[in-house]
């Protein structure tokens, strides 16, 4: 793994510009235009919570690279709460902001990989890996 | 080849028919080839980019703004596709949850059966049937050593998998009863003082205890709380109410119950039902108590079962085939 850049959310705009940076990442590695606009998708979740939830957090990109196979990575980090009840929020169905987004549970379906570490108080670090197909 | 290209192959053969012919055929084929996507688990995304595909393939130039225009719209469909999976997620468990309560259901009918039980000179019809899978309604026959038939009508207010629940604690609560005790009065007084020690506050039980007594033609009875039976008198052709005082079981530790008694003579018939048969409903009106008697009326002359399935149909149909409360209905007619 190498090369890593970041995102620090603070106003809306800045998903747009975690989306920018995303999509011009993933093009870059090969991935086809479907999986271009899910990751953009997986992004805006993920910037979209730190906007909403946190006052402070960042969402870093990384470009994997192994022998049998590339891939992206997309880590957000925030300082924020922290998800009390991890498994209520990967839920179906369960969304804090009660609107149509597709939450936690859909990032997880826009991509490969996922796993969600979060301290009370403290806050919460996602890892999601997108593989080029 | 997997499945996605199959697809997208055949999706750019059946556009590039469409475009030349513009004939009905293709169109018929767009709605087959959409139920296959629908089946492979397609997300719409992905259609978009078969079509996008597709047109690159078959025609050297594409306009610049078409070929944004359809970027554009592969990107509005990412969350459809993304609500799409947890539809279908959400669907497999629905029917894993629906076959969990199928398997609960078939428990409390082995939990809760009872026996329709023979006795000479008494015609016995019941019929109890649950709005929803499971049933919270509760009736139950014993047939006594000294040759007595005790028939307890039950109904937990609410309905569904609590109300199933709690009256599998009912059925136990009554077998534990030693038989000396199985007056009506002293059932009710016993089962009361369970239900209040092991029901939450917010769960209310009623229900109609009763025994009939062959020797003496004789049937004693007492209520807590629950939906008056009706009594038939055959001599003078009318119905009455059976009218019972008597506290919900659960509300206090010490309620007494009144029980009361009458003879029952040859052709009578005894009435006993939960408010699911009482409150079903004509569209948003309740219908009138009379209206069940006439129902009952025009079914009579058939044996005691016969009526209760006919009394059962009639509103069954009557409420478009979908039972808003859980319906018992048991008939006992004396025939000698």
């Amino acid at each position: 793994m190498d090369l890593q850049s970041c995102v620090t959310i603070q106003k809306e705009w800045d998903i747009v510009a975690a989306r920018q940076l995303g999509r011009d990442i993933a093009r870059k590695i090969g991935f086809g235009t479907v999986d271009q606009a899910r990751i953009a998708t997986a992004i805006s979740e993920l910037a979209r919570n730190i906007y909403l939830y946190t006052d402070n957090g960042k969402i870093c990109f990384e470009v994997i690279d192994n022998i049998d196979h590339k891939g992206m990575g997309i880590i957000s980090v925030d300082s924020g709460p922290g998800i009390k009840d991890i498994s209520q929020v990967m839920e179906d169905g369960y969304s804090t902001s009660g609107g149509l987004g597709a939450g936690l549970p859909g990032v997880k379906r826009l991509v490969d990989e996922f796993d969600i570490r979060s301290e009370d108080e403290k806050g919460t670090e996602i890892r999601a890996i997108k593989w080029v197909r | 080849m997997d499945a996605l290209k199959l697809d997208a192959v055949n999706y750019k053969e059946l556009l590039r028919h469409y475009i030349n012919t513009q004939d009905e055929q293709s169109l018929y084929g767009a709605e087959q080839i959409s139920k296959t996507f629908i089946k492979n688990n397609i997300p719409p995304e992905e259609i978009v980019n078969f079509h996008i595909q597709a047109l690159t393939e078959l025609y050297d130039e594409i306009p610049d703004h078409i070929r944004h225009s359809m970027d554009f719209l592969l990107e509005t469909m990412i969350s459809y596709g993304v609500a799409h999976q947890e539809y279908q997620t959400l669907r497999e468990q629905q029917s894993e949850l629906k076959s969990e309560i199928s398997v609960a259901a078939g428990m409390q009918d082995t939990l809760l059966a009872t026996t329709k039980p023979v006795i000479d000179d008494l015609d016995v019809g019941v019929i109890s049937v649950p709005a929803h899978q499971m049933n919270g309604d509760y009736h139950h026959f014993i047939k006594g050593k000294d040759g007595s038939l005790g028939i307890a009508v039950a109904d937990v207010i609410g309905k569904g998998i609590p109300a199933a629940l709690c009256m599998s604690m009912i059925k136990y609560s009554m077998d534990s009863f030693p038989e000396a005790t199985m007056s009506p009065k002293s059932i009710l007084k016993n089962l009361n003082r369970v239900v209040e020690r092991n029901v939450d506050p917010s769960m209310f039980i009623t229900m109609f205890y009763a025994q009939y007594l062959p020797a003496e033609s004789k049937l004693r009875y007492s209520s807590a709380g629950h939906e008056p039976g009706f009594y038939y008198d055959a001599e003078s052709n009318t119905f009455e109410e059976i009218e019972t005082k008597g506290l919900v079981l659960g509300v206090s530790a010490d309620t007494n119950y009144k029980q009361y008694e009458r003879i029952i003579n040859k052709g009578d018939m005894i009435i006993l039902l939960t408010d699911g048969v009482t409150e079903c409903r004509q569209g948003d009106s309740f219908i009138e108590s009379e209206e069940v008697l006439d129902v009952i009326k025009q079914y009579a002359h058939l044996t005691a079962q016969e009526l209760v399935n006919g009394v059962y149909k009639h509103f069954e149909r009557l409420q478009n085939f979908q039972l808003r409360d859980d319906f018992t209905l048991i008939v006992l007619r004396k025939e000698v």
